[in-house]
């Protein structure tokens, strides 16, 4: 097999609370003219809903790959998908692009967060609520995980302390499950903490 | 009044909600303002929101995210389980669970028990009355 070649570009799927990241790997068919064709990697962000994310995916590839590298739908196949699941504190740095409704623009955003997919949840969300930019207009172009010394964003540094300690300020009174919960209560709730 | 209680690594939080409603688990890193990752002995370590969260008086000595059996050596040596059994927070929950697995026989004794114990509450009283009004 020919070296792998990675994509830049990543592409994330909004459908569902829980992204997973998928690696799909494709490659034009052989052809007469190219016995093997370069397989191309790329990073996809898709939630559990297989019918769909098979749709889209083909979709994606067919654009990247068609847009980027020659290879059309009905001349790609798509090798392999799997999963990734790590979980520690990682501090995560993205650049994107995204459409408002005047034009392009890039960013540059910092996330806390345990894993990729829950960066990439919290930047969509995120993105939607700031700048109102949905999830087809933003391209992700990279993530990384940046150590503690290169972040941004005081956002994110204010909680690089060993010995953070905060009081929680208001008490949220819920009940434990959402069978419990009823319209009206007998007394006010307490909030203090 | 100020706070008492504060999010801080090594704080014990009782879960309120969600799948691991009731358990106690240790604050083992702060993931932003809304959420903490959160470890207990029986428990993969995961990230929790504080909405989740009810903090204790408890708190253990830690370092920050520290390995599984550091965490329960310092939950031991904390003798954090004691702690919550005997605190009168403790006490409660568990009185309650109690309540909830009492089957119908159970319940039956229990009113028993309360009449009885209301009789020679009254008893008492009436004694009581009898040498105040004689």
């Amino acid at each position: 097999m020919k070296k792998m070649e990675l994509f830049d570009t990543l592409f994330w799927f909004y459908l569902w609370l829980q992204f997973h990241q998928y690696q799909v790997v494709g490659r034009a068919h052989p052809t007469e003219s190219d016995e093997h064709p370069k397989i191309y990697r790329m990073k996809l962000w898709a939630t559990n809903e297989f019918s769909d994310f098979w749709v889209l995916l083909n979709i994606f590839i067919k654009y990247f790959l068609r847009k980027l590298k020659k290879a059309k739908k009905s001349n790609s196949q798509v090798l392999t998908i799997n999963e990734k699941n790590p979980t520690k504190i990682k501090n995560y740095g993205i650049w994107l692009r995204y459409q408002s409704c005047i034009g392009y623009h890039n960013m540059y955003k910092g996330y806390r967060d345990t894993t990729l997919n829950g960066v990439v949840k919290q930047m969509y969300t995120k993105m939607a609520s700031r700048h109102r930019v949905r999830f087809p207009c933003i391209q992700i172009i990279k993530i990384v995980t940046i150590p503690a010394k290169l972040c941004k964003r005081d956002n994110s540094k204010q909680f690089h302390n060993s010995k953070i300690k905060f009081p929680l300020v208001v008490k949220k009174v819920r009940p434990p499950t959402r069978k419990l919960k009823t319209t009206y209560k007998a007394s006010r709730p307490n909030l203090f903490m | 009044m100020p706070f008492k209680r504060y999010v801080e690594i090594g704080r014990v939080a009782l879960v309120n909600y969600g799948k691991d409603y009731g358990k106690l688990v240790v604050i083992v890193d702060v993931v932003d303002q809304n959420r903490a990752l959160v470890d207990a002995p029986d428990m993969v370590r995961g990230q929790m929101n504080f909405k989740r969260l009810t903090l204790t008086d408890i708190t253990i000595d830690i370092p920050r995210v520290p390995k599984k059996k550091t965490l329960i050596e310092a939950m031991e040596k904390a003798d954090v389980k004691n702690k919550w059994e005997n605190s009168s927070w403790g006490r409660k929950l568990i009185v309650q669970k109690r309540r909830a697995s009492l089957n119908d026989f159970d319940r039956f004794k229990l009113m028993l028990a309360k009449i009885k114990r209301a009789g020679v509450v009254r008893q008492e009283l009436s004694k009581l009355k009898k040498d105040t009004s004689s």
